[in-house]
């Protein structure tokens, strides 16, 4: 007699065998994921179709996407934050390469050392990061303003975080320290795995750093660019905890991002099922430029 | 001629290097400093560089807020999800990298696809959950959903796939059940993977600012991050206690960080290798 046998090539039997054992293998992870994450995102998507407040839920259907079309405050936080990420992104891309290939072929202390540096505002969190920035910009207190007016840069303090002209600029600067991080860490290792017999060959024919450079590296590190600029951006877009602390949105929304309005919508106007239409609407943009990077980047790359 | 331009150009850009890594610095050193400034030392006019009357008064107050509790509460969520994503992750990667089994596809689908959308979008509704469940305020709330998120998954199967199948088969030949090959031959194998998540979940854990924001609200449930920026919001410019705050919150994440780096460096390219 002949076993059946499935697409695997294996009888149902042991199909069935290895089924139970994957399943309760996977049980554990599956419950917290389901539970914590896809419930939640599918609850999420449900109310954004009903005006939730605490005292109601109503079905509206798509009138809460209409009115973020209509919600100047909103439309003001989307174009702060497509602000944040048009600056971010090639700042902080060029910037990891141009360190990274400074330091990539020192010695493995230096290379390890400036890494850390530069991974340091990453690994102490926001937070920690966001009140020294905010004592170092206070219009009083602040060290910039002292250094800045001793050289002669400004006349007279500034209240840089509460001046509508700088306080994104602010955001902006902070968000990069934040940001280079780990961009650095996968250009170093990018550039490593550069053969280095080409490299040679190139510098014994006589090309130029420039010509190495635009004609060799670039297009080797090319696909750990287009990671960057996938997970810059998409850092970027959510860019919440700096805000929050650093201006609260302010002045008058001039550093508000969609994230931060997000919030205030649900956790200070109780607008469930409005905030919740936001999030959809951040998740599209986001999860567009993830397929992005699916598509981009070849399964098979490797660093 | 053109061997010295070489140099000249080469020594200008490491000074360059050098000086933007200062910029880098000074903010972890005008943490620290500032922590053992009174407060009248640390907003006057021009600056003290360095504290040159340093005092212990910051933390005495940063402990009656109660300091030593956030600091505990963050130790313990940063503990338990480390732990339970370790657990959790290394059997869902196993299997996902290791077996053929039906629905492989659906579930891997599903994890691809939550990993590429924000995970701040889901805290509205998962505050509801916490809400509902009771688990609100607690240390659980933050917890939970740390180790609900996939990344950890996704890693483990990266790096389960580098085990030979053969070995696999020979521990089946021998007897060996799933259970004991998992505990026996994997786990020795995928321990840098392990390495790597642990820093990874733990950090990750520690600074998730917006997560402990949503779900924590008594003042003796707070981490060391949230307790941080409500000092802020509540003394204002009190610069030196929340200089010591910061410096308590940083401390242990950075001795970590600088113990494993090299192990921290991994997970990241890891985690990045085929999207």
């Amino acid at each position: 007699m002949r076993l059946k046998t499935n697409k695997y090539g294996v009888s149902h039997a042991v199909q069935r065998q290895t089924d139970r054992t994957s399943y309760l293998f996977l049980l554990p992870m599956m419950l917290f994921f389901l539970g914590f994450v896809i419930v939640p995102m599918g609850m999420g998507l449900f109310t954004s179709f009903f005006n939730y407040t605490m005292s109601s839920f109503d079905f509206i259907g798509l009138r809460n996407y209409s009115e973020l079309l209509r919600d100047t405050k909103f439309l003001r936080s989307f174009r702060n934050t497509f602000f944040l990420v048009a600056v971010s992104v090639p700042t902080v891309a060029i910037f990891s390469i141009w360190v990274s290939s400074l330091i990539y072929d020192k010695s493995p202390w230096v290379t390890s050392t400036f890494r850390g540096i530069f991974y340091l505002p990453v690994v102490t969190g926001t937070v920690a990061v966001v009140v020294v920035w905010k004592w170092i910009f206070d219009k009083y207190a602040g060290i910039l303003n002292y250094v800045f007016v001793n050289m002669g840069v400004i006349e007279k303090n500034m209240d840089w975080l509460g001046d509508k002209k700088t306080a994104i600029w602010c955001i902006i600067a902070i968000l990069f320290t934040t940001s280079i991080g780990q961009p650095i860490v996968l250009y170093i290792s990018a550039l490593a795995n550069i053969d280095s017999s080409i490299l040679e060959a190139a510098e014994v024919d006589g090309a130029g750093k420039f010509r190495v450079f635009w004609q060799i590296k670039w297009p080797s590190i090319m696909p750990t660019t287009l990671y960057v600029v996938v997970i810059t951006t998409i850092n970027s877009f959510q860019c919440f905890a700096l805000i929050q602390l650093l201006t609260s949105g302010g002045p008058v929304y001039s550093t508000s991002t969609i994230m931060y309005y997000l919030y205030t919508n649900a956790f200070s106007l109780f607008r469930y099922g409005y905030a919740n239409a936001m999030g959809m609407v951040l998740a599209l943009i986001i999860g567009f430029f993830s397929f992005l990077q699916f598509k981009f980047i070849k399964s098979d790359m490797d660093y | 001629m053109i061997e010295n331009k070489k140099s000249i150009y080469k020594t200008v850009m490491m000074i360059l290097l050098l000086l933007v890594s200062l910029l880098f610095i000074f903010p972890f050193y005008w943490i620290i400093t500032g922590a053992f400034k009174m407060q009248k030392v640390a907003i006057q006019m021009p600056p003290q560089w360095f504290p040159l009357d340093p005092t212990w008064a910051n933390f005495t107050e940063l402990f009656i807020n109660p300091a030593g509790k956030w600091f505990f509460n963050s130790v313990f969520m940063s503990v338990m999800s480390m732990v339970l994503v370790l657990i959790t992750a290394a059997m869902a990667g196993y299997v996902l990298a290791k077996k053929q089994f039906t629905g492989q596809a659906i579930v891997f689908g599903l994890i691809v696809a939550a990993m590429a959308l924000p995970k701040q979008v889901v805290l509205v509704p998962l505050v509801r959950i916490m809400n509902s469940t009771g688990l609100y305020n607690s240390a659980w709330a933050v917890i939970l959903p740390a180790v609900g998120w996939p990344f950890g998954v996704f890693l483990m199967k990266q790096y389960c796939q580098t085990i030979p199948s053969e070995i696999l088969d020979a521990a089946r030949i021998d007897g060996s059940n799933e259970w004991m090959t998992f505990v026996r031959i994997v786990t020795p194998i995928i321990k840098p993977a392990y390495g790597a998540l642990a820093i990874f979940t733990f950090i990750a854990t520690w600074n998730d600012y917006f997560l402990q924001l949503v779900m924590l609200q008594s003042r003796s449930k707070l981490t060391i991050a949230l307790g941080v920026a409500t000092l802020q919001a509540e003394m204002a410019t009190n610069y030196g206690v929340i200089m010591a705050g910061a410096a308590l919150g940083a401390l242990p994440i950075v001795t970590i960080f600088l113990l494993f780096q090299k192990n921290f460096a991994s997970g990241i390219t890891m985690g990045a290798v085929k999207g």
